[in-house]
């Protein structure tokens, strides 16, 4: 990668429809972030510093050398951003899972526009006296509500990185590896990788004792207190480790917690849902359908459970509603 | 190896018009032209007449050498048909067999559709995904087994007992299993056999003889085949044989056990209920092996601890009370079925007064009345053991033919009825009626049966029976049964007053078909007999390789019939001892180690066994999964099941299978979703 000496490599982080956590994991690098101030001139960064889109605009393209974008395209202003991001990034990676394969917010997919926006504006829990809502009719400035979109949906992206969000030494080691590049010091991955994250399993970093499975019960953990040392899936309880992507070290699992998904499908896997579902459906126990049933009512909200991170990045995409 | 997308990828497209079979519904022409034109990488698109003809398959071989096709796709009749002549036409020309894919336009388009315009499109659409997936198929070796020339035939009725022979006699050894305690199943209850009506034991018994002694043949009877696991030249089979509380080393057969036995229990199984036999017996006396069994269900000693008396006069102290089931496992390379038929339950059809009515008797209950060796020792008579019927009325298809219990034609029933008009007639002189829908006698020698037995005088009624009763209407119905039928050639309703009415029943799956098959890897029809692998080229092979049938399991035949499938199956599964291995189609599933986590959830997936979880302690899953290719029969149930995409299958990958569905999807390139990418990317 071309290296001016004498101006710094340009570094950009932007957020689409996201919560935030992804800044937050970034922050937590720690000293790591001075060396990102002290190898890139930070052009844009809208929580950390000010700056217009008109500045942005105003940039040549290609002019940014890494930008880390999180948050999925929800709406217009999301969909505008990742384009002109694109157009001025030498390097844009998919940051986080929204950017990846959708999270949490793609599950709204799952439903029509009116019903989302009666849940988000309309609920008891939200403080909305004037009964504000968007104004859907109109393609206003805030822009269209349309399905959400992972961010290599829109544009092409150069790099994925998972997690939710991703782990804060796997970000170390990413921007390591690219100031590292930029000095010449080692070569960046073919594009369109996965980076910042293991090519096999959870279950590859989970030290849990693991033997033949076959579940008669889901338990969910508020019930009861999991064994420490077994699988968390042959206790009963829906772990995702399997067919989620290692790179977090397990760290649910360690914590007595199922892992949930957030590094998204295996390397290779198309549809990280689907996997977990046959996965889940195999060992389940019982050759009688009204007990297969049972157990099978044992699972709360198996769309939210099996794809919980990767609704619009599988080959469902959305519910046709 | 030519990667999926690229330039280098040179497509041949096929599309058969199978005479008129294909080209009457679907615009051949006209889809190959577009196939040439839209579907990516198709170098060249024809079509054919007949594609399986010799010309068409050197057309294929002309264009992969003079073209430099890398992929060849064939729109045609079935892969079951013809994949193996395509694969063949591939191969000689140089190309690997499993570069060529196959697309079924015929059984799953022209035949199933009336409208030629969605036939197009939808032959259309089948070839956009076969393409699509041709792209990215691999070039494969076949395996090659070893083929174990033992053989198992599972039934000892003249089927099994015909196949176990003509393996045995070749030279190859046959476990023969059969549930009940004797060979010979239902021929040895028959008295006569049609046409030629020689007695039923004097045919059977020697070949139970033979079978029974054959230095070839391992006879397991009172046995039952608990499980089997493997494939094709090697399976491994668990039999059952259940305890006959004797020892049959030291047991001579004199039958001393069964003469002093005070428990006599009614015979339901041989003697079809009109008989008795004691509670250790041998079903009849040319039983083979010549062993009797302890009925234990109805032994006094067993029930209530006192008796013994077989075992207080058996001469060689053979009585064993306390002989346990013995559990055996063999190696087989081929297992021929041959498990037979159950009668067709005749209560179930109330107005024909079967086990209400005295003297209605069943088919099987009058090849017993008339047997020699029978309860009546061949004398026809009525339930009451002594008077001779003078009117008796033979009712045929009771159960078949009719849509409320069967609907096929249980194909022995008319010769067995004119059989049975005869030894009426033979044996009590009595006046015979036979009630039928239609007389069918097509094999060899039949009909000419069919027009002695009207020579003899018995009156045939063509009309199905409505109603067997014993409700008098009519003066000189007093005390008989009345037979009501319409004689549909005189138009006219009739009473027929009768003393004994013979019920041709029909014949009906075995009722555990279902397991059975199920245990074997085979399935049943909807009707519930065997599926044969080609109804018309292919009657004694199953869709499961190695697994044969032969005789009334695969479907209602008499014994002719069942003794050619017998040899037929058995001819099969020699020609496959003598090739001595056999290639497999190398369709596998395997593990990317790299990738495999040691979640085990696919470790007791397998349905062949081929999946054991390797111990490794230096990973952190503590292992993990292999498989073993030489068990493996490609099912994919592990492929799916697998989390973490580390499992693959050979000739079914994600690639393949996801390029398919989007090639039959999107078959409209205008519409495709890759070009709406591309055009994000730029």
């Amino acid at each position: 990668m071309a290296h001016n000496g004498e101006s710094k490599p340009k570094f950009a982080m932007y957020w689409a429809a996201s919560c935030g956590g992804c800044e937050i994991a970034v922050l937590n690098t720690h000293e790591l972030i001075l060396e990102v101030d002290a190898n890139f001139d930070v052009v844009f960064w809208p929580v950390a510093m000010d700056a217009k889109y008109h500045d942005v605009e105003a940039m040549d393209d290609g002019s940014i050398t890494l930008c880390l974008f999180n948050g999925a395209i929800r709406n217009d202003e999301n969909e505008e951003m990742a384009h002109l991001l694109r157009r001025k990034s030498q390097l844009l990676v998919a940051f986080g899972s929204c950017a990846s394969e959708g999270c949490i917010p793609g599950l709204a997919n799952l439903y029509s526009k009116q019903t989302m926006l009666d849940t988000a504006f309309s609920t008891i829990t939200t403080d909305n006296p004037g009964a504000v809502r968007p104004i859907i009719a109109y393609d206003m400035p805030e822009g269209r509500i349309e399905i959400l979109r992972t961010l290599d949906q829109v544009v092409k992206v150069d790099y994925s990185m998972p997690g939710c969000p991703p782990e804060s030494h796997q970000i170390a080691a990413v921007v390591r590896l690219v100031i590292d590049a930029l000095h010449g010091n080692a070569a960046l991955p073919p594009r369109g990788a996965v980076i910042g994250a293991g090519d096999s399993t959870v279950c590859d970093e989970c030290r849990r004792t693991r033997s033949e499975k076959t579940i008669t019960e889901f338990r969910r953990m508020a019930t009861f207190q999991p064994d420490p040392v077994q699988c968390l899936l042959e206790q009963g309880i829906l772990c995702s480790g399997m067919a989620t992507r290692s790179g977090c070290d397990a760290r649910c699992p360690s914590a007595n917690m199922p892992c949930i998904g957030c590094y998204g499908p295996a390397a290779g896997v198309v549809d990280q849902g689907a996997r977990m579902m046959s996965a889940v459906a195999s060992v389940i126990g019982g050759n009688d359908p009204k007990e297969i049933r049972a157990i099978m009512r044992g699972i709360a909200d198996p769309a939210g459970t099996f794809y919980r991170f990767s609704l619009p990045s599988s080959l469902l995409r959305h519910a046709k509603v | 190896m030519i990667p999926a997308n690229s330039d280098d990828v040179r497509i041949g497209v096929y599309v058969c018009q199978c005479g008129s079979n294909i080209g009457s519904v679907v615009d051949c022409e006209g889809v190959a032209a577009w196939a040439g034109e839209n579907l990516p990488h198709v170098a060249v698109a024809r079509e054919n007449k007949f594609m399986c003809s010799s010309l068409g398959q050197e057309m294929i071989e002309k264009d992969i050498r003079e073209l430099g096709l890398n992929r060849v796709v064939v729109a045609a009749c079935s892969p079951h048909l013809h994949e193996a002549t395509f694969r063949g036409a591939c191969q000689r020309a140089g190309l690997n067999p499993f570069l060529f894919d196959m697309v079924s336009i015929r059984e799953q388009v022209s035949w199933v559709n009336t409208d030629k315009g969605i036939a197009t499109e939808k032959a259309k659409a089948l070839i956009s995904g076969g393409v699509r997936r041709v792209a990215h198929n691999e070039p494969l070796d076949p395996i090659t087994v070893k083929i174990d020339p033992n053989v198992l035939v599972v039934g000892g009725g003249i089927a099994g007992i015909q196949a176990a022979l003509e393996i045995a006699d070749a030279g190859y050894h046959v476990y023969l299993v059969e549930r009940e305690p004797s060979l010979g199943g239902h021929m040895a209850q028959f008295d006569k056999t049609f046409p030629t009506l020689d007695c039923s034991a004097c045919i059977l018994t020697p070949k139970m003889f033979t079978a029974g002694n054959h230095k070839n043949i391992t006879l397991l009877t009172y046995s039952e085949v608990e499980k089997v696991d493997g494939y094709i030249g090697n399976f491994t089979v668990r039999i059952r044989q259940k305890a006959r509380k004797l020892n049959t080393a030291t047991c001579t057969g004199c039958g001393l056990c069964e003469e002093k036995c005070p428990k006599k229990v009614i015979d339901d199984v041989f003697e079809a209920g009109l008989g008795y036999r004691k509670a250790i017996y041998r079903p009849f006396p040319q039983a083979v092996p010549k062993y009797p069994v302890i009925d234990t269900e109805n032994c006094t000693y067993f029930q209530r601890g006192t008796c013994k008396v077989c075992q207080k006069f058996c001469p060689t102290g053979a009585i064993d009370f306390g002989q346990e089931d013995e559990v055996l496992t063999v190696n087989v390379g081929n297992i021929i079925l041959a498990t037979g038929f159950d009668l067709f339950d005749c209560r179930r059809i109330p107005q024909y007064g079967y086990g209400r009515l005295a003297n209605v008797f069943t088919s099987l209950e009058f090849e017993r009345l008339s047997n020699a060796a029978g309860p009546t020792g061949g004398k026809v008579v009525l339930r009451d053991g002594v008077s001779v019927p003078q009117t008796v009325c033979i009712v045929h298809c009771a159960g078949s033919r009719d849509r409320n219990y069967n609907k096929y034609c249980s194909a022995i029933c008319c010769m067995q009825s004119l059989k049975f008009a005869h030894l009426v007639k033979e044996r009590t002189g009595a006046r015979v009626y036979n009630c039928y829908i239609d007389i069918r006698t097509p094999a060899k020698a039949y009909d000419e049966f069919y027009q002695h037995i009207i020579e003899e005088g018995i009156i045939f009624v063509r009309g199905k029976v409505a109603e067997v009763t014993d409700a008098v209407r009519l003066a000189g119905e007093e005390g008989k049964l009345i037979v009501q039928v319409e004689d549909t050639l005189v138009g006219k309703q009739r009473r027929i007053p009768v003393d004994m009415v013979i019920l041709s029943a029909g014949l009906e799956p075995r009722y555990d078909a279902k397991e059975v098959g199920k245990l074997f890897g085979i399935s049943c029809s909807m009707d519930g007999w065997f599926i044969e692998r080609h109804p018309k080229l292919d009657p004694v092979a199953t869709m499961t390789d190695g697994i044969f049938i032969a005789g009334s399991c695969q479907g209602p035949k008499d014994i002719p019939a069942a003794v050619a499938q017998g040899a037929a199956a058995a001819a099969r599964v020699q020609g496959l001892i003598s090739r001595r291995e056999i290639t497999l189609e190398p369709v596998r599933a395997q593990v990317d180690e790299a990738k495999c986590s040691g979640c085990r959830i696919c470790n007791t997936m397998c349905p062949f066994n081929a999946i054991s979880f390797r111990a490794d302690p230096t990973r952190p899953g503590g292992g993990v999964t292999e498989i073993n290719p030489a068990l493996c029969q490609g099912c994919g149930t592990c492929v799916a099941a697998c989390p973490a995409g580390a499992i693959r299958g050979t000739h079914f990958t994600d690639e393949q299978i996801m390029a398919q569905i989007e090639g039959v999807l999107l078959r409209n390139p205008a519409r495709e979703h890759a070009v709406e990418k591309e055009a994000v990317y730029a």
